[in-house]
């Protein structure tokens, strides 16, 4: 199947006064049409940085040093930004991890709908805002007729959530880039928005792009699955197999940080150590200094994602046990 | 109970005043409207325990996070930490240093303009804890590390952080003042599964070497069931089920909670659909009369439709647990 969206070799720097940092580093990723590629990983491992160079936004400085995206086969990256608005929103929805940044806190929640629908789709006021109240009722905003005049602030977490949900969803785009769409949300509206979303990749062929550190939203919606760590992918593959067998040593153990609903521990199970910064970066593989199987080689050469058990793996001596438990 | 509780709740109850502009309002002839979003909840906290709050997106528990430390006046009801009733709007600096808050959504509460250390080191100043610059620096980068962070992180402003790291600053500033009481609204909603894992760690350690009382909230009910030594379910600004966690894990007897454990997804079978609570979310500015989850209840009957159910104490072998249902009362959802 041919991707609709590739990302190839992608970097993405910040120039400091104290010399460039490297926040993505060679990541490449594809997501066909109709597929979720759920992308999990370290807090502050690039995944959001992913999804805000694929549309257009990242950050000055941030910005892209090397690679490529390209949508249905046609570059992206580096549209001028009138070209890049009109993608945007219209082709590519995006769920902000931030509902603030979405949200103008001085509109009503109805206005900004309206806005929005009408920006992409040629329909008057009242269809507009009959098309509003619908998606406001499929994100699951009780009494949503009621609620188009409530400014954001009168809104719940996971009511504001909702709306940025509904606002990225409006324009029916092609490819949803949903970076932590549910963590606001109970796991029944959870359950609600994850039906959505499939929905849509089924009867639109819609894309996704779902970040989340949710394994069990993961493992419900993402056909495949990218794990980040220190701004690399370390390792790609299906769904089950990176959940029940991941072969990359980082995703073995943040798999069994996970704690579990069903027996009680005193003590979860955690990596020791953190992540390390951008300006400290070890030689080899980032993930050494914490990696209970490192060998010499992993100290020395960097892996770049290879063939391991039914995924692939950026690491030198990949897990082969599956995980148990 | 033996233990004296720390946080004591009585018959709270929070109305927000959603009415439409005036003008609007005039033209249509329409009466001010009220939102009920906390309804007659109490509860206490023991001194060194902690309390979850779980329920829909909306319940109320943020309303009854930020009641608790004083930022609203509560319609009815009063709230005592310690013995002392807490006034909002008043300044009562005693208590307020004593208690602090991680709040939902780390992006707003860290001001943009401030390096991080300034953020950290704020409740250390506003309180006077500590005089001597360097020994606030020292603290601040002993916090930074314990959070996952590297002390010559807190020269940088918020913006240069990933969503989680954000969310670990503002934990490091709700410790820095050392208080005996953190409400927790959802505090590792941004954080990956390892993080998570150490700060949950951190938190429990804290705890056990300093005593810490917490009112914990938060969607992952794994989370939950790890942290909480009491459970309140919510639903529409209610208490509907409230007892040790783990009586209410081992056995949920609340139509609702019942539901709500079920829908958690499932990490074992990659691909299931799960099942969603059914029927439509009432709206809280029109609730539903007599049991406010009647339209989504299996158990629904004519008496639910009129009567509101009140919490009916039963005892199981992990303690006593209140529920307010009729069907449990009338012993219908055992049959
Ligand atoms: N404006 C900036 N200046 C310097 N560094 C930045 C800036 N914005 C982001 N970074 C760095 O880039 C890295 C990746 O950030 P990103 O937001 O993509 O992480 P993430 O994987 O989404 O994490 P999380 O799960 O916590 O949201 C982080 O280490 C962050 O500190
Ligand atoms: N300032 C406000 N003005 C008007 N209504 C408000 C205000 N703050 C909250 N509400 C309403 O009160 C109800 C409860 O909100 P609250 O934030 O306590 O929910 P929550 O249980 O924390 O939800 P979530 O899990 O989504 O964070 C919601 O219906 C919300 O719309
Ligand atoms: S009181 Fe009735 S409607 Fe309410 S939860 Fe119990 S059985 Fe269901
Ligand atoms: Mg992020
Ligand atoms: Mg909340």
């Amino acid at each position: 199947m041919a991707a609709l969206l590739e990302v190839d070799r992608l970097c993405v720097e910040f120039p400091t006064r104290r010399g460039v940092l490297r926040a993505l580093d060679h990541v490449s990723l594809s997501i066909a049409a109709g597929e979720v590629l759920g992308v999990v990983g370290e807090s502050g491992a690039g995944k959001s940085l992913t999804g805000a160079a694929i549309i257009g936004l990242l950050e000055p400085p941030g910005r892209i040093a090397k690679g490529e995206i390209r949508l249905e086969g046609r570059r992206i990256d580096n549209l001028p930004p009138s070209e890049m608005r009109r993608l945007r929103g219209r082709r590519i929805g995006a769920i902000f991890q931030d509902p603030l940044t979405t949200l103008n806190p001085l509109y009503t929640i109805g206005r900004q709908l309206v806005e929005t629908i009408q920006t992409h789709l040629p329909l008057s006021d009242a269809d507009a805002r009959a098309r509003a109240v619908s998606w406001l009722e499929q994100v699951g905003i009780p009494g949503a007729a009621d609620r188009l005049f409530s400014y954001p602030h009168e809104f719940s977490g996971g009511m504001r959530q909702r709306v940025v949900i509904a606002l990225a969803l409006c324009a029916e785009p092609q490819l949803v880039i949903a970076d932590e769409p549910t963590t606001a949300l109970d796991v029944s509206v959870q359950a609600q928005i994850i039906a959505l979303l499939k929905r849509l990749t089924r009867e639109h062929g819609t894309s996704v792009m779902l970040v989340t550190h949710d394994m069990g939203v993961i493992a419900e919606t993402a056909d495949r699955v990218a794990v980040m760590y220190a701004g690399r992918v370390a390792e790609l593959g299906p769904v089950a197999s990176v959940i029940q067998e991941p072969a990359h040593p980082y995703t073995a153990g943040l798999m069994a940080s996970i704690p579990a609903l069903d027996r009680r521990v005193t003590r979860l199970a955690q990596i020791d150590g953190s992540m390390p910064r951008l300006n400290a970066m070890p030689p080899g593989c980032a993930f050494h200094p914490r990696c209970a199987r490192a060998v010499a080689q992993c100290m020395a050469e960097q892996p770049g994602l290879m063939a391991a058990g039914r995924t692939e793996a950026a690491c030198w001596v990949p897990v082969k046990e599956a995980l148990h438990g | 109970m033996a233990e004296a509780a720390l946080l004591e709740i009585r018959g709270l109850g929070h109305e927000f005043d959603v009415s439409r502009p005036w003008l609007q309002r005039a033209l249509r002839g329409e009466r001010r409207r009220f939102l009920r979003a906390v309804d007659e909840v109490s509860f206490a906290i023991p001194r060194g325990q902690t309390l979850s709050l779980v329920g829909e997106s909306g319940c109320g528990k943020s309303t009854i996070a930020r009641l608790a430390v004083g930022l609203y006046r509560p319609s009815r009801g009063s709230i005592h930490f310690d013995g002392t009733g807490i006034v909002a709007g008043q300044a009562q600096p005693a208590l307020r240093r004593r208690m602090n808050m991680i709040f939902q959504d780390p992006y707003a509460s860290l001001n943009p303009r401030w390096r991080v250390s300034d953020i950290i080191a704020e409740p250390i100043r506003v309180f006077g804890l500590m005089k001597d610059r360097a020994q606030i620096a020292a603290r601040v980068g002993g916090l930074l590390s314990q959070v996952g962070l590297t002390p010559a992180d807190g020269t940088k402003f918020p913006h240069e952080f990933s969503g989680g790291q954000r969310q670990r600053i503002s934990i490091a500033r709700a410790l820095s003042s050392e208080p005996e009481f953190l409400v927790c609204d959802e505090p590792t909603s941004a954080l990956d599964v390892s993080v998570q894992a150490q700060i949950l760690n951190l938190m429990k350690d804290l705890q056990a070497r300093l005593g810490l009382t917490y009112l914990f909230i938060s969607h992952n009910l794994a989370v939950v069931r790890h942290m909480s030594d009491q459970l309140g379910v919510m639903y529409l600004g209610r208490i509907v089920e409230m007892g040790p966690a783990e009586a209410i894990f081992a056995a949920p007897r609340h139509p609702y909670t019942r539901l709500l454990l079920e829908a958690i997804p499932s990490l074992s079978e990659p691909g299931r659909a799960r099942v969603p609570v059914g029927g439509e979310v009432p709206s809280p500015i029109a609730p539903p009369p007599g049991c406010t989850f009647h339209p989504r209840c299996p158990l629904a009957n004519a008496r639910c439709r009129a009567e509101v159910p009140q919490p009916l104490t039963l005892q199981t072998a992990h303690g006593a647990v209140d529920i307010a249902c009729h069907a449990v009362a009338e012993g219908r959802d055992r049959a």
